[in-house]
């Protein structure tokens, strides 16, 4: 039964790769694409899959992954079916990160995911901070508000800071906050793909920690959690893993908080499961999204960011009646 | 054994001390009941031993640990806690809920074994909640419930026990069922401290009660000596007598009318 449950969160991932690869301007066969990863056949096939394709694909599966497990992990420790990182502010704390980052000249591949998670962390803090200050205990519903009020505060600053910039920085600006994996080239998808594995793992490590934090913190404590250390530690894993999909794609919303919630449909209740069922689900999920947003109205594209939310907002409302 | 010395306890922002220098013991071998009114410092006595509020002076101790520095998981193998409210954030069958009971016994990465599964099992039976552990948490009635969170601690394996208000939610059977089997644990050596407004109750199954008030130990003894009037009217400020069980001779609280 759970190995049935893996194969086909495997084969759906599949299934949207070669979606992704053989779909777009050119369409190619399965046939043409994997000849053409192997370098073999039509220079022009070669030169579609491997270079835009491909890379392409890499980004998605990285943003998936990422925002997957970090709603994941968010969900789990704050006991709240809505917390994701987008609807906490945490990704616009990292997107307010990334763009003082590049308006300072720094845009390296390894740098900008930093700037990225000090933004992230910040705002994670920010948001706990307020939501604890208002109601002493962690209440759902302020958590959320407090995490809109800092969503609506990074966005205030970034409009800031490109005020002074040029039009087409704005333009760029305005495309990623809308979330997007265009621009992917190979040395931005490993050194981002590196990041996520290495906060993946350390959440994976810290995931009994998330079973029992989910029972409430009393209990996690009775269980032999150190609370405050073990929140503080995921809540930056966290804010780490949304802030590398900040760096790479932008603002791509509603991936961590549909993800969780299908992989516990599919009967994953383990928070170790749950993570790693988020992580291949939430690639699949933003791989698929990112072929809809670039074939629904070519030659243009749709914003992937639009595309999720499109999927993510009917969801959030079904999730907040049933909350509520 | 638990070891409670002089602990002061200042939650930020309140005026007064949560506990204010309480201090007992709850000794292996017997139950032990701590009461006393709403905000007499039960709950924060709970939480000071897991560890969730620092102590401003004084001590806790469990057996040789000192909860405010010991390694936690280490504490959570030699005292299991139920404390008054827990639930799964997301739905969970009975079954996993328990096994969590066995995560302090292992390291980040070892997989949880045969030894666990079976320790669950005796747990269940012991708790009698063997027929809920293929339901799901959320489907469980309260009473249920409780039965279940029984099973949980009992899982962890520990020499100690705490339970904060175990009769919450149980009927008559289920809840004499549950003192029983905390009256039989406490005989097999455990220490069992149990937290608890049921001061009727108590007066038959504890050899110790721990009268709180305002957060300093107003009376402790054999329910004999604090289940009586003059003891127990000023810290609950309603006039009461106290009588004798008719049936098993146990010291029992009668409230009055006021007027």
């Amino acid at each position: 039964m759970t190995a049935r449950r893996w194969l086909l969160l495997v084969v759906l991932l599949a299934v949207a790769c070669a979606a992704a690869l053989a779909i777009g301007p050119v369409s190619l066969s399965l046939g043409d694409v994997a000849r053409a990863l192997f370098g073999e056949g039509d220079a022009q096939a070669v030169a579609i899959v491997r270079d835009l394709r491909l890379t392409r694909m890499g980004l998605a599966i990285v943003t998936g992954a990422g925002l997957g497990m970090s709603g994941a992990a968010l969900q789990g420790t704050l006991r709240n079916a809505l917390a994701e990182p987008y609807l906490l502010g945490v990704s616009g704390g990292a997107a307010v990160g990334a763009v003082v980052a590049v308006v300072a000249g720094l845009t390296a591949s390894v740098a900008l995911p930093v700037a990225a998670f000090a933004g992230a962390a910040g705002a994670v803090g920010l948001v706990l901070l307020i939501a604890r200050a208002t109601s002493g205990r962690t209440d759902p519903r302020i958590l959320l508000m407090a995490g809109v009020v800092v969503g609506a505060f990074a966005n205030a600053a970034i409009m800031i800071l490109l005020a002074g910039a040029g039009e087409g920085a704005v333009r760029n600006a305005l495309w990623w906050m809308m979330g997007s994996v265009a621009g992917a080239d190979w040395t931005t998808v490993l050194w981002l793909a590196g990041y996520t594995l290495a906060a993946g793992a350390l959440l994976l490590a810290v995931a009994r920690d998330i079973d029992l934090l989910a029972l409430g913190e009393d209990a996690a404590a009775g269980l032999g959690v150190r609370v405050s250390t073990a929140m503080r530690r995921i809540f930056l894993l966290a804010a780490l893993l949304a802030a590398i999909t900040v760096a790479g794609a932008g603002l791509v919303g509603f991936v961590g908080l549909v993800v969780p919630a299908m992989a516990r449909g599919l009967g994953l209740r383990r928070a170790r499961e749950v993570l790693l069922g988020s992580a291949v689900l939430g690639a699949s999920l933003v791989v698929a999204a990112d072929v809809v947003a670039r074939t629904v109205r070519a030659p243009s594209e749709l914003p992937l960011g639009a595309v999720t939310a499109i999927v993510g907002v009917p969801f959030f409302l079904l999730r907040l009646r049933r909350t509520a | 054994m638990i070891t409670v010395t002089d602990a002061v306890v200042r939650y930020p922002a309140a005026r007064v001390n949560a506990l204010d220098g309480a201090s007992f013991e709850a000794r292996a071998g017997c139950v032990t009941a701590l009461v006393g009114p709403n905000g007499s410092g039960k709950s924060t006595i709970v939480r000071a031993l897991i560890g969730q509020v620092p102590l401003a002076t004084g001590h806790a101790r469990i057996g040789a640990f000192d909860c405010a520095t010991a390694d936690r998981r280490a504490l959570a193998r030699t005292m299991a806690v139920v404390a008054q409210r827990e639930e799964p954030a997301f739905p969970l069958p009975a079954r996993d809920y328990v096994m969590l009971g066995r995560y302090p016994h292992h390291g980040t990465w070892s997989a949880l074994g045969p030894a666990d599964v079976e320790a669950v099992d005796r747990a269940a039976h012991r708790a009698g909640a063997e027929s809920l552990m293929d339901r799901r948490t959320d489907a469980l009635s309260g009473g249920e419930w409780q039965r279940v969170r029984l099973a949980r601690a009992l899982a962890q394996g520990g020499e100690v026990l705490v339970l904060d208000e175990p009769g919450t939610f149980l009927d008559v059977a289920h809840e004499m069922a549950a003192y029983e089997l905390l009256e039989a644990l406490a005989r097999e050596g455990r220490t069992v401290l149990l937290v608890s407004h049921q001061l009727n109750l108590v007066a038959r199954f504890a050899a110790h009660i721990v009268l709180l008030h305002h957060g300093r130990v107003a009376a402790a003894g054999a329910p004999a000596d604090v289940m009586r009037g003059e003891v127990l009217e000023p810290v609950y400020d309603w006039p009461l007598v106290v009588a004798r069980d008719p049936a098993v001779g146990a010291p029992v609280l009668i409230p009055l009318k006021k007027r």
